[in-house]
């Protein structure tokens, strides 16, 4: 316990530290973008010189609002370090309308490099071929999971799934149409995974139970085909869902990386299960970069270890920062471990699932 | 409290997600109950056929045996129920509890299960219109009048999507087993009891635990079972019925709208029957759909309502545990008060009455849960909003509408007692294809004929009777006939 503690306080002292510079960066004119500098002007008081560590953030900035994210043009958000650079233009979900959009140049590459730190090479072995089936497009996941597999010496095959015109369809209540685009979604991928030598998986969970089920259908299964790990993320995975997967799909054989990423924060990493976890899966943010809370969202405080509260998110790298901003998910706060000494967020769901009906889809 | 696992085609599996069921007054939890995620039942279904290959492996008759051992186990035994076990008076309590049944209701349901069960030979025989069983067992054969005929199964399995606040719908699958079909039950959330209870009785008695699998869960689970089960039954609104129409795959078991049809002939004489419309309304809390929800007549209408709401009007909320509690509870939080607001609401209409409105407040709530005492309307034309409606608890509505109008005013009616000696109007009745289950004279809505099929028969909504052709040596080799 000591040791962790120490972890613990190491670890707050780097997010300290980490903190500071980042906010300097962005509220300097010589390095920080039109956005933040703006807002620093008319907000009257300057975070480069007030901010001294993270709960400097958390008691001075208010929420970071999602219009910004849809209205401004992305320029506002370029750095002066980057200036003249081509930046990649990420999206978030989004159904309808204008969806969030941020930019970014190297900072996908850093998590996704970092999180192969994580992977057995069993698992997920190198120099070999990896197969996505998920959102491609303006997503920063197509690139950054390219990026995963040719850090490890692989090459990655895709498979696209529009998850904005699923979510249409079926709170259009187009079920029939939703089923047929998952078919032609997992026609394609398990045609890539009969004619092709593939060990590792990216999908979202309802995809990968579709696969497992085609193939399984065709007399074969995940671990026949050749997988050998896969990542999952995207939607909720329950504990009993955790272990349906686990147990039954993958038959204890394939390994399972549970992942909770998006567009704003990078990947979070997940809390190698132990028989304790009962298959609840725990993700603890890329911290320094970034930063999960789980705050009572009546409050904005932090709810007690093992309750649920709103997600909050702060991300805090030289391409981007984004102070508080409110996830629409909800989750169980866990507390500190070893292996990543801050806080993680356990069971994510949609914010209100108990209370109403979210349409999640295949993705 | 029983921790009651997800049965895999019989096997027990401990989910991680559990349901708890509550006692609707004490807020005790009962039990608390494993849930199936949709996939289970997806990678289940690759072994439904295994399941009726186990039941062909048994005899219609040895069968039709074991279904009435399993009668008696159920309605005496104590068997086991998840990781404790669960005696008769057990099971009435806790159904009670959860369902807000009255117990003495509960235990009446039981001996209905139990007839059903212990009868099984004559059902199934009424139910096949005595088909020799060895034709049904081998798909084939020759009727005794020398026809030769095919019955051929539809699914292995048949789904059943069941409800959490009418026990008395689980005879409809009784004669499930005995037809060598597997059960994929899919309980509901305040009733696991019954199927749970069922299946200990079943295997006990012989039948083969993987022919029968038990799968709870919330919508998801139950929109799974429809898609995964080859024929299923379900039970829900009038929504639910019109969303799986024209789909032979689902027989889906809606509100009743029952009624008690006065012919011209007799309506003076409304007094004889009385007793027969107070049984329709309130017997069993009026809860089912086979209960009577509208009297029609075309004169003394508002005398009718009048002479009812003195009956039926005055009785009083009870505890459960009373043997004179006559009334169910609402166990689903505000559901009371949407349906009372309903209720005001229906009565704005000019040409609306409440008639027991004089006999004290209808709507109790308690704590926990809430109830509606007994409430008759009388309507005076058969156009007006409450003219057809239905809830779950004793509730009618006395319409007045001219006999010739009758038959194409009720609608869709599950049970029509017409109380009548006018054969001409009994022929029309007969011909309406809106009624399902037609009584002509004085019989209760809920005098329910177990030798009859119930909203089409089970039988053919499993099998389906085909042409098959064969050399007459081969027929005779194989059928002995």
């Amino acid at each position: 316990m000591a040791d962790l503690n120490e972890s613990i306080q190491k670890a707050r002292a780097a997010l300290d530290a980490h903190t500071v510079e980042i906010v300097k960066w962005h509220f300097s004119p010589e390095t920080g973008c039109p956005f933040w500098l703006d807002w620093a002007r008319e907000a009257g008081w300057n975070p480069a010189d007030e901010i001294s560590c993270f709960d400097d953030i958390i008691a001075k900035f208010p929420h970071f609002q999602d219009e910004w994210l849809r209205d401004k043009q992305p320029e506002v958000w370029v750095p002066q370090e980057f200036a003249g650079k081509p930046f990649n233009i990420f999206e978030t979900g989004g159904t309808t309308g204008m969806p969030k959009q941020r930019i970014g140049w190297n900072d996908y590459k850093v998590d996704y490099s970092e999180f192969s730190d994580s992977l057995d090479d069993a698992e997920f072995p190198r120099d070999h071929y990896w197969l996505m089936v998920g959102p491609t497009g303006p997503r920063r996941l197509r690139l950054s999971i390219e990026h995963l597999a040719n850090v490890r010496g692989c090459s990655c095959y895709f498979v696209d799934l529009d998850p904005r015109w699923v979510k249409r369809l079926i709170a259009d209540k187009q079920f029939d149409q939703a089923k047929a685009y998952m078919e032609h979604v997992v026609d394609q991928a398990t045609t890539i995974m009969k004619h092709r030598e593939v060990s590792a998986l990216f999908t979202t969970p309802k995809l990968l139970e579709s696969i497992a089920e085609r193939l399984e259908d065709e007399g074969s299964s995940l671990y026949e085909a050749g997988i050998r790990g896969v990542f999952c993320g995207g939607t909720t995975m329950d504990p009993q869902y955790t272990r349906f997967l686990v147990e039954e799909l993958l038959e204890n054989k394939i390994g399972f990386k549970p992942t909770y990423g998006n567009t704003l924060m990078g990947l979070a990493k997940h809390k190698p299960f132990t028989p304790e976890d009962k298959f609840s899966i725990t993700y603890h943010a890329p911290q320094p970069r970034a930063v999960l809370r789980v705050v009572n969202p009546d409050t904005s405080e932090p709810v007690e270890y093992e309750e649920w509260g709103r997600v909050e998110l702060t991300t805090l790298t030289k391409e981007f920062f984004m102070p508080r901003f409110l996830e629409r998910d909800e989750a169980i706060r866990r507390p500190p471990i070893e292996l990543y000494p801050w806080d993680g967020v356990a069971e994510v769901r949609p914010f209100g699932a108990m209370q109403k009906k979210i349409v999640e889809g295949v993705y | 409290m029983l921790n009651i696992p997800v049965l895999r085609w019989g096997e027990p599996y401990e989910s991680l997600e559990t349901d708890e069921v509550i006692h609707h007054r004490t807020g005790e939890v009962l039990a608390k109950v494993g849930q199936a995620n949709p996939g289970l039942l997806a990678r289940d279904m690759r072994k439904a056929d295994r399941a009726r290959e186990l039941l062909r492996e048994i005899p219609i008759k040895d069968l039709i045996e074991m279904m009435k051992k399993a009668g008696d186990l159920y309605l005496n035994a104590t068997l086991p129920l998840g990781d404790g076990e669960q005696s008769p008076d057990d099971f009435a309590r806790q159904q009670s509890a959860s369902t807000g049944l009255p117990e003495h209701m509960c235990k009446f349901n039981m001996e209905k299960n139990h007839f059903v069960l212990n009868n099984m030979d004559q059902i199934f025989d009424a139910l096949t219109r005595g088909l020799d069983l060895e034709i049904l067992e081998r798909g084939f054969g020759v009727e005794e009048r020398g026809v030769p005929v095919s019955y051929q199964a539809q699914s292995p399995v048949l789904g059943m999507v069941l409800p959490s606040n009418s026990p008395g719908v689980h005879t409809l699958w009784m004669p499930v087993i005995p037809m060598q079909i597997g059960l994929v039950l899919k309980p509901g959330p305040q009733e696991p009891w019954t199927p749970y209870r069922m299946f200990a009785a079943f295997t006990e008695a012989g039948v083969p635990r993987e022919a029968i699998g038990i799968y709870p869960g919330g919508p998801d689970m139950g929109a799974e079972t429809v898609a995964r089960c080859g024929r299923v039954m379900i039970f829900g609104s009038t929504q639910t019925v019109k969303n799986y129409s024209g789909n032979e795959q689902v027989q889906v078991h809606g509100p009743g709208y029952s009624k008690i049809l006065l012919g011209d002939d007799v309506v003076d004489q409304w007094e004889d029957y009385l007793d027969l419309m107070a049984d329709s309304i309130y017997k069993n809390s009026g809860r089912g759909c086979i209960n009577c929800s509208g009297v029609w007549a075309s004169r003394h209408t508002e005398e009718i309502a009048e002479a009812l709401a003195e009956r039926v009007g005055p009785y009083e909320v009870k505890d459960p545990t009373d043997p004179e509690a006559g009334l169910a509870a609402f166990t689903v939080p505000g559901q009371a008060e949407a349906v009372w607001g309903m209720i005001e609401e229906g009565c704005q209409e000019n040409g609306t009455t409440h008639v027991t409105e004089k006999h004290g407040a209808r709507l109790e709530q308690l704590e926990r849960c809430d109830y509606i005492r007994p409430t008759i309307l009388h309507c005076d034309s058969p156009d007006l909003k409450m003219a057809n409606t239905e809830y779950m608890f004793p509730f009618t509505t006395v319409v007045k509408c001219p006999q010739e109008q009758m038959i194409k005013k009720i609608g869709g009616t599950l049970v029509a007692s017409a109380i009548t000696n006018d054969e001409a109007w009994a022929a029309q009745l007969t011909d309406a294809t809106n009624i399902d289950r037609l009584n002509i004279g004085p019989l209760p809505t809920i005098a329910l004929n177990w030798l009859q099929p119930h909203e089409g028969s089970i039988v053919d909504f499993l099998f389906r009777a085909r042409a098959y052709q064969t050399p007459d040596d081969r027929l005779k080799r194989i059928c002995g006939k």
